[in-house]
């Protein structure tokens, strides 16, 4: 895959940020060479290999599992202790909805 | 010109809540009703550094879940991050499963007019809920929505249908009995007004008999059984008069109205539908090997079908009573108990099928808070069985049980409802009913034989309807005849 302006331009839409004309022109090039790196895979035969986007091998006995136990966290004031906007107990955002 | 016909093509998903008491990531409580972002840390806060560590109980309830719809369950499966920005979802990205789910290839058996209809489940998939957002009911509502994090990170299982359900009606049954499975099995209450229990469908229509699926919609929103009918009718209508008059259906997500009753298209700043997933690298893959399987299976209860095939063939009562009793588990178990206390199967699914159901409905009450216990009930059809009263009286006994919250002995007593079996009393009634009604004694003399009910009724109606029958039956019969 080749990256494009009209690439990164999507990208960043989907990342929610917004993306300077230099810095669309630098990121088609960084991008496109991150691909042609990954892209040298390619050119091995890797059937027969198990994917390993997890190394761990892991078994139900050695799982970190956690036991359902409760245990009590942070208190209202806590949670809502970075949010830049709060009220009655909640964080408030733009209004994210209109249902007409 | 004659308007072609249509038919619905349904598929569902189904998102449930596991009842485990803790989140699937993080020890958080799961209890619902917290006051607001109480129930929160680092993890379900999406707070940076901070680590998923897998519940495993909420690998035995999904496991549960699978196993009885009939899946194949994934020895290894793959948690996935789903990514998308939305203010209830602080991590940005749900973790979720993709393309390798817990449970594939399973179905649910649905019946219709008697015949047997089955639905292709496609998969099972564990992943986290978010956060409830609350768009109104605040002074600056017209603003601001409202975030409270105390479900982010509440353990769900998304159960996908094959697009294989074909009307509302269908739909309804698929939900109901996928519903009654996962309560059998106490992984998930059901409640969907408390949203525990929620729904949304994929709706198309296309020429009746077509192979090829029409462009769907789906619906949100479906907060009850009675909306997602509701909004399937209207859906499937909007659609078939859309394709009538020459146009076509857009593809969109669409949300149900109660107080318009309609759908209308759903419009959210939520940018475009590519979720890029990818393995989530904070998790390992899920192993859940057959030997867990098989541990996990047997720690299942019996589940609808099977307890209702059950009834049939131990207590030789009618299938339908069986579908009617195994509804909940409950009410399953509340007829058990009671039908083996009497001994008498048969009395006690009519008392529960007839009067009880009647009564709990009448004061909207659920079979756990019955005010009559199946030992209670069960003494009372012991005292039919043993002719200490008669039927009719027994519904007079059973709603002053229901009413006033007393054994059957002690309401017998009360009232003086003890059925008269001592045939000397039974007689003198007889004699004072034949002096009473000298005419009619004639009649019979002169052979009008069918004047004997009349006589009957009157012992009986003499009698406050403490008489036995057959004995009043008997006696009346020796006396007039002899």
């Amino acid at each position: 895959m080749k990256i494009d302006g009209a690439r990164v331009d999507y990208i960043a839409n989907l990342a929610q940020l917004a993306v300077t004309e230099e810095e669309r022109r630098e990121l088609i090039g960084q991008m496109n060479s991150i691909l042609d790196y990954v892209e040298q895979l390619n050119r091995l035969d890797t059937s027969g290999i198990e994917p390993t986007t997890q190394v761990v091998h892991t078994t139900e006995q050695n799982y970190s599992w956690r036991a359902d136990q409760p245990r009590s966290g942070f208190s209202q004031e806590q949670s809502l202790g970075n949010g830049p906007a709060t009220g009655s107990g909640h964080f408030k955002v733009p209004k994210v909805i209109s249902e007409k | 010109m004659t308007h072609m016909t249509y038919e619905a093509v349904i598929g569902l998903e189904v998102h449930a809540q596991l009842l485990t008491r803790t989140k699937i990531f993080c020890p958080c409580s799961t209890r619902f009703g917290a006051p607001p972002n109480t129930n929160t840390c680092p993890v379900c806060l999406g707070l940076p550094g901070a680590l998923p560590v897998l519940n495993r109980e909420v690998v035995v309830m999904a496991v549960k879940a699978a196993l009885a719809f009939n899946c194949r369950v994934n020895p290894l499966s793959i948690f996935a991050r789903k990514n998308y920005f939305y203010p209830d979802l602080p991590k940005g990205y749900q973790i979720s499963q993709f393309d390798k789910p817990l449970a594939e290839f399973g179905h649910l058996d649905l019946e219709e007019d008697g015949r047997p209809h089955r639905v292709a489940i496609k998969r099972v998939h564990l992943e986290e809920d978010a956060g409830k957002s609350i768009h109104d009911g605040f002074a600056d509502s017209d603003r601001y929505s409202y975030i409270d994090l105390n479900r982010s990170g509440t353990p769900l299982i998304e159960i996908v249908s094959e697009p294989e359900i074909y009307s509302p009606a269908q739909a309804h049954d698929y939900l109901t009995r996928l519903k009654v499975i996962l309560e059998y099995l106490q992984v998930c209450d059901g409640n969907m007004e408390e949203g525990s229990l929620r729904c949304d469908a994929n709706v198309s229509i296309r020429p009746a008999g077509s192979p090829t699926l029409g462009t769907k919609t789906e619906l949100k929103n479906l907060n009850s059984f009675r909306f997602l009918q509701k909004a399937l009718e209207y859906e499937i209508g909007r659609q078939t008069r859309l394709l009538q008059q020459g146009g076509t259906v857009t593809q969109e997500t669409r949300l149900w109205s109660t107080t318009e009753q309609r759908t209308f298209p759903m419009r959210s700043k939520e940018e475009a539908h590519d979720y890029r997933y990818f393995p989530e690298p904070d998790l390992p893959p899920l192993v859940v090997d057959t030997d867990w399987q098989g541990e996990i299976r047997a720690g299942m209860p019996e589940l609808p079908e099977e307890k209702k095939q059950r009834f049939v063939a131990e207590y030789a009562i009618p299938a339908y009573d069986a579908g009617v009793l195994t509804t909940t588990r409950a009410l399953a178990d509340f007829f058990e108990e009671t039908a083996t206390r009497s001994g008498n199967p048969k009395a006690a699914s009519n008392w529960i099928m007839g009067d009880l159901l009647r009564d709990l409905k009448e004061f909207n009450l659920d079979i756990e808070s019955s005010p009559i216990s199946p030992v209670q009930l069960a003494e009372l059809i012991g005292c039919i069985d043993s002719k200490e009263v008669s039927g009719k009286m027994a519904k007079d006994i059973f709603e002053a049980m229901f009413r006033e919250k007393k054994p059957a002995r002690q309401v017998i007593r009360e009232k003086g409802l003890k059925q008269i079996t001592d045939p000397d009393a039974i007689k003198t009634v007889i004699e004072d009913v034949l002096v009473a009604n000298p005419k009619i004694h004639e009649q019979y003399k002169g052979g009008k034989k069918a004047t004997l009910g009349f006589f009957v009724g009157q012992v009986m109606k003499a009698t406050r309807g403490q008489a036995n029958p057959r004995l009043v039956n008997e006696l009346l019969r020796a006396r007039l005849d002899g």
